[in-house]
């Protein structure tokens, strides 16, 4: 079977790698343990600025722990050690020039399942603005609001609702209210743990759009099981397999011309 | 052989049976459920009957009126007992001798003197004139109007002798006795005359312990809880830490009593009876009940909401204000409520560090001497009067209806605070 046939073609040229990208954060030899047990061993990445980085690889690969070193989640997990340099803009995250707080507030994060906070539309968007103190008065973070709500393409639908709980909405209208929620903090980074894994396809598509929207902005990096969404929405892909990094590389290259087997493997669903 | 394959092995005869044995079984656990309800619910009914039967005719009282003559001179002596005496005498007119009028003392609470001095003390105008008064009747005239007194018993064996029942039939011919809404019970401390027995004290007094319990029990409780399932490491000694907790919410209450007498009053010499003293002693008794219903409230918190407020750069005590320990209110106000109510209902404790005390007065602090509900209970239950008997029934009603509200303000605020996500 060939490659080609997973993905559409409009999709591979849609956005062709245009100028050049700084680099954002790096990862240097990053080694995970939980506890005695390694979840990563040694994994060296860069990722660019605006540009969206997809993650894949089979479940347990340690592709989410990853994503949780880079604003450093995994700090909130009893036995997790973390060893090796992972750098934004070229500052250690686990040194101690920067505060995990101060870190999460630059580099966001959508989770899996939405969680919205258990309150109104209005006040999970304007939560971290508030903590943050980046709303002087009140229609400032309104303005916040509006945007964070524009931006994540979800305005229109709960405009009019903004003082309805979030949890009300449906699965992908929450998953866009959680990023518009990260989107409001203006991070540098979003991270994206398979943002689409619990939504059905048209909630996916409208996700998708989105975050090709956002990279404009912001430096995205996705988890994902799903190779068409790598393939649709990333510039980079990275496939890891078992605790390593086997492969980064433009995804154009890595889903047309894989250089390593496992990867050849995983893409043409030979495993994972 | 073609024929038997073609049926199904869920359609065969031994099937169907096995089938049949499966519902039977589901209904006779049925059946076991509903009657365990059954019973359950009967022995509540029993239980609750037998007080109410026991305990409702205590919130009724009889009363004497009396035609009193605030004679001025007398007044001045304060001789109000000469004043009541006379107008009964004036109503009973059929006893003209010592003997007979000496037995008609008995007729009036000892406290009908007071009540007609307090009565003048408020309006010292009617001195001088003639008004009609109701006072309360002895216990025992009480008793016998209710019917727990019966005529038809020889006289030797019974409480009231053939002349004061004659007085009584008397005066109940004329109108002179009426049966009123007990106040006292509801107004008065603790007496050593039924009739002039009420539960105010006892319950200014566990109010009182309640407030210090509540005052240091929360507060401490659900701040040990926050620590340790949100903050503490996880490893030997928060694991025995909590072994330690979940072992005290067992510990005999009467322990905590004997704790509070050595520590608080042995060591550092706090007044006895006091409700501060019992206040502390049931703090520490409640505080590995709340502690361990907060942790239950807030592990029922979903991490992905811990994570959503880290995730958006909340610090780890702004996540656990502003999202985790609202949502884990409900649950928490359960616990405490629940565990307030078991403070409420707590005696043992308090017999350790002498809240089991005789205490007229009301208690107007924490280190005044004070009484319990539960433990004025007990002290009337031990009471040999037949009046008191009524008055223990209608003190635990008491003390249940104040169980019921606090029980009901756990579910009313469950519900309000409740929310879903």
């Amino acid at each position: 079977m060939s490659v080609q046939t997973h993905i559409p073609a409009t999709a591979m040229a849609s956005r062709p790698a245009a100028g050049i990208h700084g680099t954002k954060m790096v990862a240097r030899d990053v080694k995970v343990f939980y506890g005695a047990k390694q979840a990563l061993k040694g994994i060296n990445l860069e990722i660019q600025e605006n540009r969206v980085m997809a993650l894949i690889g089979p479940s347990g690969c340690g592709k989410s722990t990853f994503l949780r070193c880079l604003n450093r989640m995994n700090d909130t997990i009893e036995n997790c050690r973390v060893e090796g340099l992972i750098a934004l803009d070229g500052e250690d995250v686990y040194g101690k020039s920067i505060d995990a707080v101060q870190l999460r507030a630059r580099v966001g994060m959508v989770f899996q399942k939405p969680n919205p906070f258990p309150k109104s539309i209005y006040d999970n968007i304007a939560y971290g603005p508030r903590i943050h103190g980046i709303a002087s008065h009140r229609d400032e973070m309104d303005e916040i609001v509006q945007t964070s709500l524009k931006r994540a393409g979800l305005w229109n639908e709960v405009k009019d609702r903004l003082r309805e709980p979030g949890t009300g909405l449906s699965g992908g209208q929450q998953q866009r209210l959680c990023i518009a929620r990260a989107i409001a903090v203006s991070p540098e980074v979003i991270l994206m743990d398979e943002p689409c894994s619990a939504l059905d396809p048209i909630a996916t598509a409208h996700i998708e759009e989105l975050i090709d929207e956002l990279r404009e902005n912001y430096t995205i990096v996705i988890v994902t099981h799903n190779m068409q969404q790598a393939a649709r929405v990333s510039q980079k892909t990275a496939f890891f397999h078992l605790g390593d990094m086997v492969e980064c590389d433009d995804t154009e290259e890595i889903f047309t011309n894989p250089r390593d087997e496992r990867t050849q493997g995983y893409i043409t669903g030979r495993y994972g | 052989m073609s024929v038997a394959v073609t049926k199904s092995r869920y359609q065969s005869e031994e099937f169907s049976a096995r089938l049949r044995r499966r519902y039977a079984a589901e209904r006779r656990f049925r059946i076991a459920g509903m009657l365990a309800v059954g019973i359950a619910s009967l022995m509540l009914v029993v239980l609750l009957g037998s007080i109410v039967s026991k305990g409702y005719t205590a919130f009724w009282q009889a009363q004497i009126r009396l035609e009193v003559t605030l004679d001025k001179q007398q007044v001045e002596e304060r001789n109000y007992t000469a004043l009541v005496r006379q107008a009964l005498y004036a109503q009973v007119p059929a006893a003209t001798d010592r003997a007979t009028r000496r037995l008609l003392n008995d007729l009036l609470s000892s406290g009908a003197p007071y009540e007609l001095e307090a009565m003048v003390n408020a309006n010292p105008s009617i001195v001088g004139t003639t008004q009609t008064v109701w006072v309360r009747a002895d216990d025992e005239i009480d008793q016998f109007m209710k019917g727990f007194i019966r005529r038809d018993v020889p006289e030797a064996e019974r409480r009231l002798s053939d002349v004061k029942i004659a007085a009584i039939d008397a005066l109940v011919a004329k109108g002179s006795i009426r049966s009123t809404f007990n106040t006292t019970l509801f107004t008065a401390g603790d007496s050593r005359e039924p009739e002039q027995a009420g539960i105010l004290g006892a319950v200014v007094g566990s109010a009182l312990t309640l407030v210090v319990t509540m005052l240091l029990s929360v507060p401490i409780g659900i701040a040990a809880a926050v620590y340790l399932e949100e903050f503490a490491p996880k490893n030997r000694w928060t694991d025995l830490i909590e072994v330690n907790i979940n072992n005290l919410a067992a510990v005999p209450s009467i322990i905590f009593g004997l704790l509070g007498l050595a520590v608080f009053l042995g060591f550092f010499g706090l007044p006895r009876s006091a409700p501060l003293v019992g206040g502390l002693v049931m703090a520490l008794m409640t505080l590995p009940v709340i502690i361990i219903a907060s942790r239950v409230a807030l592990k029922a918190v979903p991490p992905s909401i811990r994570e959503a407020a880290l995730g958006v750069g909340a610090s780890p005590l702004q996540t656990v204000t502003h999202h985790v320990l609202p949502l884990a209110l409900p649950g928490i106000l359960t616990g405490t409520i629940i565990g307030m109510a078991r403070a409420l209902g707590e005696t043992a404790p308090l017999l350790m560090i002498g809240m089991v005390a005789f205490i007229v007065d009301i208690p107007g602090g924490l280190t005044d001497s004070a009484t319990a509900i539960p433990v004025q209970i007990y002290m009337w239950a031990d009471s040999p009067e037949r009046a008191f008997t009524e008055r223990t029934s209608a003190a635990i009603l008491i003390l249940l209806a104040f169980l019921i509200l606090m029980n009901g303000l756990a579910v009313f605020l469950r519900k309000k605070f409740e929310r879903r996500w």
